[in-house]
């Protein structure tokens, strides 16, 4: 059962969250027409044992989405951060 | 058998009256259902899982695999209970379980004879060789006679709870390593809570005599403890899982002091606990010793025969052979011969310490070296061994066995998370692996089995567990047991530390002031384990001829050594293979007991050594929970939330049927339109395409959109341009996946040039306010817009038909409502009772037809403002089902079709696009492979034989084809057209057949009906859409 510490929000349950998919994925710009880009962002996946970037949103609380660093063996959290902070 | 006169920790003062398969017997308050069997001579308790066997009890805790019960009766009836864990408690009804007609004559005990046929894999090779017919046929006889108790069918109506509880660190287990760690984390200020799985605390303290030392030091430390705030003891709850984030799963059955819990009362507590550190103080299991008839009633752990006597003042023997194989037995040995049995010990080392022997001589015990058991004689209770000797086979006169294989750390719990645990060969047992920050460990868990190692390692772990949650704070350690008693006042470190490293066995005085040895760790060898491993491998040799003394690995699963040979020389070497094809360590007991024999067979077998071989996983649950605990409270109703619009009430004051749709409830159709679904929906079809229908739509995804960008942000998310939608218009729009494919539709209207209402369609609502989230803040989050989620701020509802216009005027006379002012697609926003009313002239139904949105809590009353004003033109409510239907006829696509997996070309829908690009999915969306040939296209279907009705889900082929497979599309939707007099439907058929005016046959495989018709296009009425602008 993962805590995770909402920024906004503190320490809460896994449930409260949405999984939102690798946040290390580069998404290309909106009007980008690059097919192998759109094509990577959709459907290339690393598969890490270790550290992985991801979105959870906080949907039953602040509603923010949040990157997530996870180690994928432990499920132990090195950082969150919200994802606006991660773009700026 | 019998109940001393005196000692026990039971209150002879409290009698409780229970049932054993209908038999009325007393036992007293602080009985197990196990101890009060016993006592009052109860030695057979049920029948075996495979050969129906005659069990007894055979251990005195969770590790139990032979004395399961059913308790209960009616829809309290919960099978498979350990009576050695079950509370006494007036009133409690107790079966035995497996036995037909009777547990003393069970016809079924007839399965033994059948044994060369239940070996293992058993089911595998029926189900796979040329049986397999043949097991079609006494399936039902083997179904019946195997297994365990059975469920009672009758709701449970007991309550049940879930609680979160929270710790700065919590203790597992209350035995002397527990206790001294509850009591240093305590003393340090930490929050700390001890669970015992035990309605009494104390662990194998409790198995001590009543008089002993260790009494006096456990009321210590329980005085101690509960002058401690901080810290809480819960007793009755078993630690049953850990989990990520250091959170244990905990059960608590409530003690209530009846059998039932009283009224108000919830039977079990699950509680997650979170901590923020972890002692495990889980103890360890004793090992049995495997040989012919092992499983006879009379044959238990030398570990329980002791708790039996101590705790619970019950002499399980008078006449008792001790089997061992290391020290620890003894202590069992020398309390029975004290409370007058006749004990004699078989050893099966060829040299026991010095000191033990005197000790047992004194005692006037038997003890005979290089002696072990061949066989038991006896068949419902063991009346004798036969011991097998270097000087030749001897049998010995007996009624109680009590066996001792040494010991296994209970390292379940702290194996839960993944770690594996790593075998101690010093102490041939497997100990916890390196565990995670905040858990430690201490005491038997450890591998170390004496009492003041684990008292000085429970101290310890309490004081880091504390320390490592940020509360340190010295606390003077509890004066030890027996660590007093080598070295009076010290608690010098390095002679601990040497007593644990080298549990060599150490002295304790004896209450007549003289030195005795404390046989409590268990010096093994690995005499067991080699003579086991022969054994099998002879069973292996013999094969069947061991039928009639069958040696049992695991007894609650009916797994003998043969069964491991046989598994063996299968090749099912792995343990884990072992397992699933013995069935080995499956039962309800999950191996505690046997699992460990096993493995060292199969290493045995393999010659290989026993942490090569390894163990199989652990997995929670540690001990059974019932499903009851796990549901808590989210049973029946409260299994999930359930939503209701505004005017719920109303539609079922008004005889409105309601159906779910995900969390919401939604008229499905009104019972004064017809006496079933059928009937209404086609009543309601044509009530709103001839007069006027109101229709209840607040489920609607509703998203208020602001911002300078908000157009901008529009423009990107939907396929369609929004940018220069006028203010006042509304927009049907459809949004895609970033992989192309649909993922909702909805009606956009602009407030204002930079305020947008969106609607979503109600399945869909918090997918895509997720999205347009995750879209902000991680994509764009330079555009300024803000989305909010206002579904539940209003009411929304829908009148549809030829009316629909009459009644609006009627309902609100002071508002222009003209072609002019509100024309297809326009908006009005005004005000009703000075709260914002908004009128959007759109329809899903192909009629003249209006969505009227109002805050919710006017709904009723503009609902009911509407059905009156509406009453003079027919005005009628009707429901999803006939929504659903109306919209087919028109073609409109909804949930069936947008199913994610269908494209914009799919669907008809491309011309929406145009030439725009920069919108979320449109990449992707043109993809070579969505323009396949084979890719499905929406058609019509139009039944072409009168009367018969088009199945949604219908597979569709091309007349003649043979109908196999997927054919070459399917009825996403369909429904009788009243308008047209014909079955109608919608389709997805793949585009190189979806040519208007072929024929087509639509299969429906589950009621076998094939059904003609025609391809037609999907808009059935009113192409032009005259209906709609008038």
């Amino acid at each position: 059962m993962l805590r995770i510490e909402c920024p906004c929000c503190g320490p809460r349950d896994h449930d409260e969250f949405r999984y939102g998919g690798d946040a290390s994925a580069n998404r290309p710009a909106y009007d980008d027409p690059d097919f192998e880009a759109w094509y990577r962002y959709v459907f290339v996946r690393e598969n890490p044992a270790g550290l992985h970037r991801e979105y959870w949103q906080h949907v039953i609380g602040c509603r923010q989405w949040l990157v997530v660093e996870r180690d994928t063996r432990s499920h132990a959290i090195a950082s969150i951060l919200f994802a606006r902070e991660t773009r700026a | 058998m019998r109940r001393l006169a005196i000692g026990g920790r039971i209150d002879r003062s409290q009698q409780i009256e229970f049932t054993f398969d209908g038999r009325a017997i007393t036992g007293f308050r602080g009985d197990t259902l196990a101890s009060a069997l016993l006592a009052n001579g109860v030695r057979l308790v049920g029948r075996s899982f495979k050969y129906h066997r005659p069990r007894g009890i055979y251990s005195a805790g969770p590790e139990e695999p032979n004395a399961l019960v059913t308790l209960g009766t009616g829809g309290r009836r919960e099978p498979n209970r350990a009576a050695t864990t079950v509370e006494l408690a007036e009133g409690l009804v107790a079966e035995s379980q497996n036995r037909w007609p009777s547990l003393n004559f069970d016809a079924q005990g007839i399965n033994g004879l059948f044994a060369p046929f239940l070996s293992a894999g058993f089911y595998y090779k029926t189900f796979m060789g040329p049986t397999r017919r043949a097991w079609m046929f006494y399936e039902h006889f083997i179904r019946k006679a195997a297994g365990l108790g059975r469920a009672g069918e009758e709701p449970d109506p007991d309550r049940y709870d879930v609680r979160h509880l929270f710790a700065d660190v919590a203790v597992v287990g209350s035995g002397p390593a527990g206790l001294s760690a509850a009591l240093a984390a305590g003393g340090a200020g930490a929050r700390v809570v001890l669970i015992e799985q035990d309605f009494a605390p104390g662990g194998s303290l409790l198995s001590d005599p009543a008089d002993a030392e260790s009494v006096a030091w456990l009321s210590g430390m329980f005085a101690r403890l509960a002058e401690m705030p901080n810290v809480s003891l819960m007793t009755r709850t078993t630690a049953f899982g850990a989990y990520d984030g250091n959170v244990l799963g905990l059960v608590e059955r409530h003690g209530s002091g009846t059998a039932d819990p009283k009224q108000g009362q919830a039977r079990q507590t699950l509680l997650l606990l979170r901590a923020k550190s972890i002692v495990y103080a889980s103890g360890a299991l004793e090992r049995p010793l495997t040989f012919a008839n092992n499983d006879r009633p009379g044959i238990m752990l030398a570990s329980a025969a002791r708790v039996y006597l101590n705790r619970f003042a019950v002499l399980a023997g008078t006449r008792v052979v001790v089997a061992t194989d290391n020290d620890s037995a003894y202590r069992a040995a020398f309390d029975l011969a004290a409370a007058g049995a006749e004990v004699t010990i078989a050893d099966g080392r060829a040299e026991p310490i010095h000191e033990l022997l005197e000790q047992a001589r004194r005692r006037g015990i038997a003890v005979r070296t290089k002696s072990r058991i061949a066989n038991a004689l006896g068949s419902r209770s063991v009346r004798a061994v036969t011991l097998s000797e270097p000087g030749g086979p001897a049998t010995v006169k007996c009624d109680l066995v009590a066996v001792s294989g040494g010991w296994s750390a209970t390292v379940h719990l702290t194996s839960h998370l993944g770690v594996k645990p790593v075998y101690r060969e010093d102490m041939r047992t497997f100990v916890p692996g390196k565990l995670g920050a905040g858990l430690f460990v201490a005491g038997a868990v450890t591998g170390g089995f004496t009492r003041g190692g684990s008292i000085e390692e429970g101290h310890r772990a309490g004081a880091e567990a504390s320390a490592f949650c940020g509360i340190a704070k010295s606390v003077q350690q509890p004066v030890g047991l027996e660590l007093t008693e080598i070295d009076a006042g010290s608690h010098d470190n390095s002679l601990s530390a040497s007593l644990r490293s080298a549990p060599l066995p150490h002295f304790v005085r004896a209450h007549d002031g003289s030195h005795t040895v404390c046989p409590e760790h268990h010096r093994p060898d690995r005499s067991e384990e080699r003579w086991f491993a022969n054994r099998t491998r002879a069973g292996d040799e013999k094969g069947a001829k061991f039928a009639a003394g069958k040696a049992f690995a695991d007894l609650q699963m009916d797994v003998t050594t043969q069964d491991i040979a046989l598994a063996h020389r299968e090749g099912y070497e792995s343990v884990e293979h072992l397992k699933r094809y013995t069935t080995l360590g499956m039962g309800t007991d999950q191996g505690k007991t046997s699992n460990f024999h096993a493995l060292s067979a199969m290493a045995g077998l393999r010659s290989m050594a026993v942490p090569e071989v390894g163990t199989t996983t652990f997995r929670p649950p540690y001990t059974p929970v019932a499903i009851g605990a796990l549901a808590g409270r989210s049973i029946g109703h409260h299994y999930k939330p359930i939503r209701r619009t505004p005017m719920h009430d109303w539609h079922v004051a008004n005889g409105a049927e309601m159906l779910e749709g995900g969390l919401w409830m939604r008229p499905w159709f009104y019972r004064a339109s017809g006496r079933d679904v059928n009937e209404a929906y086609v009543a309601e079809m044509r009530l709103v395409r001839e007069a006027a229908g109101l229709m209840d739509i607040s489920t609607l995804g509703k998203i208020d959109v602001q911002g300078s960008d908000a157009a901008e942000f529009l423009d990107r998310v939907y396929v369609n341009a929004f940018a220069k939608l006028p203010v006042g218009r509304a927009r049907y729009g459809i949004m895609l996946r970033d992989d192309g494919v649909v993922f909702d539709d909805g009606t956009t209207s602009r407030l204002g040039e930079r305020h947008f209402f969106m609607t979503t369609s109600t399945a869909k609502a918090a997918d895509v306010m997720s999205r347009l989230e995750f879209l902000l803040d991680t994509a764009w989050p330079d555009l300024r817009v803000s989305v909010t989620s206002v579904t539940d701020e209003w009411a929304a509802m829908s009148v549809a038909g030829p009316n629909s216009r009459d009644i609006l005027a009627a309902a609100f006379p002071d508002l222009d409502i003209s072609n002019e002012a509100l024309p297809h697609m326009g908006l009005l926003e005004e005000k009703y009772r000075d709260r914002r009313l908004r009128i959007i002239r759109l329809s899903f139904s192909g009629e003249w037809a209006y969505e009227i949105y109002v805050g919710a809590s006017l709904g009723t009353e503009v609902w009911c403002r509407l059905m009156e004003a509406g009453a003079p033109f027919g005005l009628k409510p009707y429901g999803v089902e006939a929504l659903g239907t109306l919209r087919i006829e028109k073609g409109h696509v909804a949930g069936p079709e947008i199913d994610g997996r269908t494209t914009l070309d799919d669907l008809g829908l491309g011309r929406m696009v145009g030439k725009r690009s920069g919108y979320v999915g449109e990449v992707l969306g043109r993809r070579a492979a969505f323009s396949d040939p084979t890719r499905p296209r929406l058609v019509g279907l139009r039944g072409v034989e009168p009367g018969r009705q088009l199945h949604a889900g219908a597979i569709l082929f091309r007349p003649g084809e043979p109908m196999q497979g997927h054919g070459l599309g399917r009825i996403t939707s369909a429904t009788y057209s009243p308008t047209l007099d014909v079955w109608v439907g919608l389709g997805l058929l793949a585009r190189e057949s979806a040519v208007e005016g072929a024929e087509i046959v639509a299969a429906y495989p589950i009621t076998g009906q094939t059904v003609r018709a025609r391809v037609v296009s999907p808009i059935f009425l009113d192409p032009k859409g005259e209906r709609l602008h008038g």
